[in-house]
């Protein structure tokens, strides 16, 4: 018997709301939303918590400018760091920034790990960030944070319509919630396919454009928060 | 202590258990310690006594087992124990591993072909083996 999966549940008992953020595909702007929104919320005086779950493409440390040098404190579990005002939680504290090959069974257990020692404290939002696809990542998330509520980030283009569209089918067959959608990286001219957002009656909460000096803000989440972008995901905490 | 947080699923478990088959207490609890996470048996023992009054496992004996970290490389095949690649980890390194043990294949690779791809066979961290209860 596995003892931390009762773990899991004590953990995150004074968690108000979970939010994990997903997409089909890779490249959509995931970790940018995830990091960004949680900043967000943060400024309007939430208690917010981070988790970075993409385990082989972790980069919200990045976007924070966060060093994880430093250990998390252990006090009858491990508490979260405060970077920036949010409490962050990543597997790169404990990988020293190399290279870690992991198989699907095993990044289950790195995060089942996790999930059970991590001492969030009474948070007003958890907000998750997750690798692409319905990994097994994404399938323990359904499993362990089952009163997660989905934000769901695609781009205007037929390829991530299209696993979208999947991913939403997925969620809803098993009565998972979902916020909304956020359209990511949009280029102006009107495209020629709709978001499968119509056809499930999901509401579209925030459209952002192509920000050309993102590469710039990343690393300095004053300057991230100051650019469209950051407007942007201030206008999407109202709505979520 | 991450003990603490281990000792707290125990008992968790083990109520969770007790629950489920109507037990009026629990005798035993036998608990598996891998290698690889390396938990100091004596801060769990401490943890869990203290964690386990007043409930149904308040007078259960603890039994510790110990079990050896066994890798298999996915490469070549090649088996190897953690005593064969112990040089390797210093104090950091031990650290990281006793949090979450699959951040071993940050720093561990097969003696024989170097491949960061293996898999942890046997001794990777704590689980429950059994538990004995006395029914209604
Ligand atoms: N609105 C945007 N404008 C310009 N570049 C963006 C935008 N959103 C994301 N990007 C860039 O796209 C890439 C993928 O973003 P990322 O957040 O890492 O996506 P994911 O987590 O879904 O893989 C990054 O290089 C990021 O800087
Ligand atoms: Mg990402
Ligand atoms: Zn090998």
């Amino acid at each position: 018997m596995d003892p931390r999966i009762a773990a899991i549940r004590a953990r995150t008992e004074y968690i108000k709301r979970i939010i994990p953020v997903a997409s089909g595909k890779g490249g959509v702007g995931k970790s940018l939303v995830s990091t960004g929104l949680a900043l967000a919320l943060k400024e309007k005086g939430f208690k917010v918590g981070l988790m970075d779950m993409d385990f082989n493409g972790a980069s919200d440390h990045i976007i924070l400018g966060a060093s994880v040098d430093e250990f998390p404190e252990e006090e009858k579990g491990v508490v979260p760091p405060e970077i920036h005002g949010l409490r962050f939680m990543s597997i790169v504290y404990y990988t020293q920034n190399n290279p870690t090959p992991l198989r699907g069974a095993e990044i289950s257990n790195a995060l089942i790990e996790l999930l059970a020692i991590t001492r969030w404290g009474d948070l007003d939002y958890l907000i998750i960030d997750t690798p692409p696809g319905m990994s097994d990542t994404f399938l323990d998330i359904l499993r362990f944070l089952s009163r997660g509520e989905f934000l769901i980030v695609t781009t205007p283009s037929p390829l991530s319509y299209n696993v979208v569209d999947k991913l939403i089918a997925l969620l809803k067959e098993r009565n998972h919630k979902i916020v909304g959608i956020v359209e990511n990286m949009k280029r102006g001219e009107v495209i020629k396919v709709t978001n499968p957002a119509a056809k499930y009656n999901i509401p579209v909460l925030v459209e952002i454009p192509v920000v050309n000096e993102i590469d710039e803000v990343i690393g300095d989440p004053g300057k991230l928060m100051h650019s469209v972008f950051g407007e942007r995901m201030k206008s999407l905490c109202d709505k979520i | 202590m991450h003990e603490w947080a281990l000792a707290d699923g125990i008992v968790r478990t083990v109520q969770d258990f007790a629950r489920k088959y109507n037990a009026t207490r629990v005798n035993e609890v036998k608990i598996v310690l891998g290698e690889l996470q390396d938990v100091d048996p004596e801060i769990l023992k401490f943890a869990l006594e203290e964690t386990k009054k007043g409930t149904v496992m308040e007078d259960a004996n603890l039994v510790f087992v110990e079990e050896k970290a066994v890798f298999e490389c996915k490469n070549c095949g090649h088996r190897w124990y953690l005593d064969d690649v112990r040089d390797i980890l210093d104090d950091k390194i031990k650290e990281d591993v006793h949090f979450v043990p699959e951040v071993a294949h940050a720093f561990i690779s097969c003696p024989n072909c170097k491949s960061r791809d293996f898999e942890i066979l046997e001794g990777r961290g704590v689980y429950i083996d059994s538990i004995t209860i006395e029914e209604d």
